[in-house]
């Protein structure tokens, strides 16, 4: 067995010598300083627009801060744990319509991201094979996710609209699937309005993630099940879907914590007060803090939040790195 | 690399909650100084049809500023929508414009954040004195036994307004005095096809409007006399009940009208989709979309019984804009000329003139120009039958609550549910909870 060892260079005791020392040493230094000096403009820029705002968010929370001291919020009163203590008090107001919007945000994030996944991931295997029109149709199962939200939504507004909306249109006068026109932006059907927006706005990502990665999966694994007798479901089953699982690893969390935090599709459908069946959290913080202007309230909601989604989402990361060790065993 | 991407990930999800987190800093600096003096900021409400009507409204005035002082004026207009939450922000920050539009009942909320110049007697010599504004307009312009927040722009107040032909159609002849002939009217003018009433019925502030006549109606109040929420008092309840029951139980407000919020009711009633129509003010919305001013008649709201009068049946709100000076101005003496410049004669007659609304500038008021029959009408209500909602520093809170309340419970009506004394009093329970506490 033979190694190679590096050699340092011999040094010679040359005049001069004492001379080059140091500049060498300031040529390391920047060696090494350098990648830090690169990340310095991105690490300020992190401090300054998220770990700065959030560190405020977390230390209004802790403070009594209503309209008295918007202006000047340092000079609030501290309430220690007040804010906290009225946002899981389950038996009060404060507390009570908290958790039902938890419930909502829940049952929503939940059935959203599950059929998001579910039709993305159809398209996706739908669009593999190549048929005439496929790029066409690739573009135009995009173009929800292209769109402006604002735009798109404000769309569905209109096509919501109890009189003169094309979903009651469809429904009732075309399809007499109801026997009155519904109301999709007031009571409980506010709440299939919005897994209607959210997933139509949502699924082209997914399929987008899941098209990327089935590129990836090897013809060969297909054409020899296919030999073996393998059916469309099994080679789905046996090799899509286990190839896709990293993929899907990331694009569910992703989707999850996208719809939990979605502010501006309900906001749009429903405006500043959303109807209960549809009250998810990210609007329920927004009214806590500038609806009522209880903005110490509203900051403590949100820190319970970005807990309850750290946990959340420490916990699936565990969860799949342990099925991926598994099944790498 | 596990714990590098799971540290990855929860730097992810820190930024995205973050998002929810943040709310921002903010800092009281300054009570204005005059670093800037050749410019302006300007926020206006919107009040005409558009945001573009506006600017053509306003744009004129504005150089006719400049001329005579010098001072650009750059104007913004802002729906009705953002006002309040671009108002709180610039609050907030401490960065806002130097002189703002403000709906007159938020005069007192916004006066308690401490970001508007107090009108104390220095700085009213300084546009002409108190004594140039109306009472009923100087009414809402800020907490009791404070000094001001804001000077009175624009005054309204709500009317009836009816289409002729449709009550000519119907064998009517005079509008209704009372809500009972209110009711007795629609079921005769349904008879022909034709829908009675419009109301926007998720447009909060509209809804706290009404209620707060009916209120006011039924001899109750929403907050007791120190100032504290009072949403629960059977008075109370059975007010919002009887407004809620023009769609629920009268069935004179169509039940698409629960999901109206952005005046689809002026457009039905412009359009001549329906026969009535309670609104603050609304010729020049009416007339820019093409409604001719004999089409339809203007008459005050109707009451419980008998006639309205001073102090007996109050008929409307205290309507109006105020104009308000940011505490953090770099204009100071600009910004003062300018509220000058918009509360002079002159300026008060082109502007009210143009929004159908009401100077409340004594002197301009008397101008023939608002001594037409229907501006007769505001004018009268303004002047003897409209009270100021609560000048409280919880009002804005009260008016997003309660109106939220109302909208739902509009919804229930809508969906054919019963609206019942004790869901009425659980809507308004939920409502009272949600404020803060005083």
């Amino acid at each position: 067995m033979t190694t190679t060892a590096f050699q340092e260079p011999v040094r010679q005791e040359t005049p001069g010598a004492a001379v080059r020392e140091p500049r060498r040493r300031t040529g390391r230094l920047r060696r090494v300083s350098l990648p830090y000096l690169l990340l310095l403009p991105a690490l300020l820029l992190e401090l300054l627009v998220h770990l700065l705002p959030m560190v405020i968010g977390i230390v209004m929370s802790f403070k009594e801060l209503t309209q008295f001291y918007i202006r000047d919020w340092g000079t609030a009163p501290w309430s220690g744990l007040g804010n906290y203590k009225v946002s899981v008090d389950f038996d009060a107001p404060v507390g009570k319509a908290l958790l039902h919007s938890f419930f909502v945000t829940v049952g929503f994030t939940l059935l959203s991201v599950g059929l998001c996944w579910l039709i993305g991931t159809a398209a996706a295997i739908f669009m593999q094979d190549t048929f005439r029109g496929r790029g066409l149709l690739r573009a135009l199962f995009l173009v929800p996710y292209a769109l402006p939200v604002y735009a798109a939504v404000i769309t569905w507004v209109f096509m919501f609209q109890h009189d003169n909306g094309l979903v009651n249109h469809v429904l009732y006068d075309q399809l007499h699937l109801t026997d009155k026109r519904a109301f999709w932006l007031l009571g409980d059907n506010s709440f299939y309005a919005l897994l209607t927006v959210s997933v139509w706005k949502g699924w082209p990502f997914a399929f987008l993630i899941v098209m990327a990665g089935l590129q990836n999966i090897p013809k060969e694994l297909y054409e020899a099940a296919a030999l073996d007798g393998a059916g469309m479901w099994q080679q789905i089953r046996r090799i899509t879907l286990p190839s896709l699982r990293p993929v899907n690893q990331v694009l569910i969390l992703i989707l999850f914590l996208w719809t939990f935090n979605d502010f501006n599709t309900p906001y749009v459908l429903f405006g500043k007060s959303a109807p209960e069946a549809a009250d998810l959290l990210s609007v329920h913080i927004y009214q806590a803090s500038f609806v009522t202007w209880n903005f110490g309230t509203g900051s403590a909601m949100s820190v319970l939040l970005l807990l309850f989604l750290l946990v959340v989402t420490g916990g699936y990361l565990a969860l799949t790195s342990r099925g991926r060790r598994t099944a790498d065993a | 690399m596990r714990r590098f991407r799971a540290a990855a990930t929860g730097a992810v999800t820190l930024s995205l909650a973050l998002a929810a987190t943040a709310c921002g800093g903010g800092s009281a600096t300054g009570g204005g100084s005059n670093d800037s003096p050749k410019t302006l900021t300007y926020w206006a409400s919107n009040q005409g049809a558009g945001v573009a009507v506006d600017k053509q409204v306003l744009q004129p005035e504005l150089d006719k500023f400049e001329k005579q002082t010098g001072i650009k004026v750059k104007l913004e207009v802002v729906p009705w929508s953002d006002l309040l939450n671009r108002i709180l922000t610039a609050t907030t920050s401490g960065q806002g414009p130097d002189v703002l539009n403000i709906g007159n009942t938020w005069s007192a909320s916004l006066q308690a954040t401490g970001a508007l110049l107090p009108w104390d007697a220095k700085n009213f010599a300084r546009i002409g004195g108190r004594d140039r504004f109306a009472d009923t307009a100087l009414g809402s312009t800020g907490a009791a036994g404070k000094d001001p927040a804001a000077v009175p722009l624009y005054s309204m107040a709500y009317a009836l307004y009816y289409n002729k032909k449709i009550f000519a159609d119907a064998g009517l002849y005079k509008p209704p005095a009372t809500w009972a002939e209110l009711t007795a009217d629609s079921k005769k003018i349904q008879a022909e096809g034709k829908s009675a009433l419009g109301a926007e019925g998720s447009n909060l502030a509209e809804n706290i409007h009404h209620v707060f006549v009916f209120a006011q109606q039924h001899g109750a109040g929403f907050f007791t006399a120190d100032g504290k929420p009072d949403f629960t008092g059977p008075k109370v309840v059975e007010a919002v009940k009887s407004y809620v029951d023009l769609m629920a139980t009268d069935k004179v407000i169509p039940p698409g009208d629960a999901e109206y919020a952005q005046n689809q009711s002026v457009s039905d009633f412009a359009k001549g989709r329906q026969a009535m129509l309670l609104w603050q003010s609304a010729a020049a919305n009416l007339k820019s979309q093409g409604m001719s001013e004999d089409a339809y008649g203007i008459a005050p709201v109707p009451v419980i019984s008998g006639t309205p009068g001073s102090g007996t049946q109050v008929d409307s709100a205290v309507m109006g804009i105020n104009l308000a000076v940011f505490k953090n101005t770099h204009n100071l003496d600009g910004a003062t000329q300018f509220v000058k410049f918009m509360t002079s004669d002159a300026e008060q007659r082109i502007l009210n003139k143009a929004y159908s609304s009401i100077p409340p500038v004594k002197s301009a008021q008397a101008d023939p120009v608002f001594g037409t029959p229907g501006t007769a009408v505001l004018k009268n209500t303004l002047a003897t039958s409209a009270a100021a909602l609560p000048q409280v520093a919880s009002e804005s809170q009260f008016e997003t609550t309660v109106g939220t309340a109302v909208k739902d419970l509009f919804a229930d009506a809508a969906a054919g549910r019963a609206v019942t004394t004790d869901s009425v009093k659980a809507e308004l329970q939920k409502a009272q909870q949600q404020m803060p506490a005083a």
